[in-house]
């Protein structure tokens, strides 16, 4: 069906612009989208959040559901969360990860455990002050070549 | 289909209650604790506690949230009215948790204590037969392993740190004790859940492998675990007067306008 198919690539690039409102990154490129489903009017997302206690989770639903219904020929919007499978880092986009390093973030890599980096300066002389951090998805370090204390971002433990 | 949801028989009026019931303990320790712990928010030892113990916080809120969720629709509740709209009296928490922190000692044993048991009981949920509660169970239970390494690593430090910092844990232990193994007090209805494979093991089967993983922290840090026996009573609504005293803070806020929209 042609249209759906338009409908659904519409859907899609509307998804692409909602915030994560904790980072500059969209819920698209987290990875947050698991799967949509258009059925005429009506269109129902699965969203797989990092940490299933996140505040932002709220906000982002009510985003989705706003941003969807502008979009012509949606009616109905449902947003479900679904715990079925683990958020991991694979499911960050690549450009998702730019954004997370621009913002001066010190991000994993998203298929290979790499020693933590500084943002700073680069070096990998760093060392974990505290798995807690300013949100739940982020981990504080410390950078032994520059000292300054780096934030992390955390995906959630396997 | 006819109420058979995921593997288990929801349309049965018995098993519909005990898992609401299950579900408002569960979430109300979770409740509980997480708001004693966001009370070290700007008061604790160093800002690394500081923040960590306000994100663990963070964590419990936002799971006692997803629980009540869960239950609310058993029950054809809100969260919130769950949350904030009950009296003392109908909370079903374990006592440990509505106990007031204490000194830093305190907090950390709790801590401990109740994250390994959250470990067990997350466990037997994840293993049991209702899908959502499950998938649910088991992501909670990977995220938490961040609040059992941090109760570990304090509880390390304190006891082999100096006599008085050990003596203050031991003190804290002996009083967290009883009141810890009453987590595993088992809610009105679990049997029911065990034979209908909501939940996996048996509430004393569920006690002894936490003690188990106490015991084995205990003896390599050298503190002495007590003998007492569990003290229960809170999954019955048998609480202390701090309850009384935490609910009317907690709730002040939503008591004060129950409508309103944030």
């Amino acid at each position: 069906m042609a249209t759906s198919q338009t409908l659904n690539d519409q859907i899609w690039m509307a998804l692409g612009t909602v915030q994560d409102p904790e980072l500059p990154v969209t819920v698209t490129d987290l990875g947050l989208i698991h799967a949509v489903t258009v059925d005429g009017g009506r269109v129902h997302v699965t969203m797989i959040p990092t940490f299933s206690a996140c505040p932002a989770i709220d906000v982002m639903r009510q985003d989705i559901r706003k941003t969807l219904l502008n979009v012509p020929g949606v009616q109905t919007v449902e947003v479900e969360l679904s715990f079925a499978e683990p958020w991991t880092m694979a499911r960050m986009t690549e450009r998702g990860r730019q954004r997370l390093l621009d913002h001066g973030l010190s991000v994993p890599f998203r298929h290979a455990q790499t020693p933590v980096t500084c943002p700073f300066c680069g070096s990998t002389n760093t060392v974990l002050e505290s798995p807690f951090g300013t949100t739940l998805c982020r981990s504080i370090y410390y950078c032994r070549d520059c000292r300054n204390p780096i934030e992390r971002f955390k995906p959630p433990p396997e | 289909m006819s109420g058979v949801t995921e593997g288990v028989d929801l349309a049965r009026r018995d098993v519909r209650d005990a898992l609401a019931a299950y579900l408002v303990a569960f979430a109300d320790d979770e409740l509980l604790i997480g708001h004693r712990h966001s009370e070290w928010t700007g008061f604790a030892p160093d800002i690394e506690s500081d923040i960590a113990l306000s994100s663990i916080a963070q964590d419990e809120l936002g799971h006692a949230r997803l629980l009540y969720d869960h239950a609310g629709t058993l029950l054809s509740q809100s969260p919130d009215e769950l949350a904030f709209g009950r009296q003392p009296a109908a909370f079903r928490n374990a006592i440990l948790v509505e106990r007031p922190n204490g000194d830093w000692g305190y907090t950390i044993v709790r801590l401990f204590l109740y994250d390994l048991a959250d470990q067990v009981r997350l466990e037997a949920l994840a293993s049991g037969s209702h899908r959502p509660l499950a998938e649910l169970a088991a992501a909670v239970r990977r995220e938490e392993k961040y609040h059992v390494s941090y109760g570990e690593q304090w509880l390390r430090r304190l006891a082999g740190g100096s006599e008085v910092s050990h003596n203050r844990v031991q003190e804290a232990y002996n009083r967290a004790w009883p009141e810890a193994a009453g987590l595993f007090e088992p809610v009105k209805g679990q049997q029911t859940l065990l034979e209908a494979g909501v939940v996996t093991g048996s509430a004393s089967g569920q006690m002894g492998r936490w003690q188990q993983s106490v015991r084995d922290v205990s003896t390599d840090v050298g503190l002495q675990v007590p003998s007492a026996g569990p003290q229960g009573g809170g999954r019955t609504g048998r609480h202390s007067e701090d309850l009384q005293i935490l609910v009317d803070e907690m709730t002040s806020v939503w008591r004060s306008d129950p409508k309103a929209k944030w």
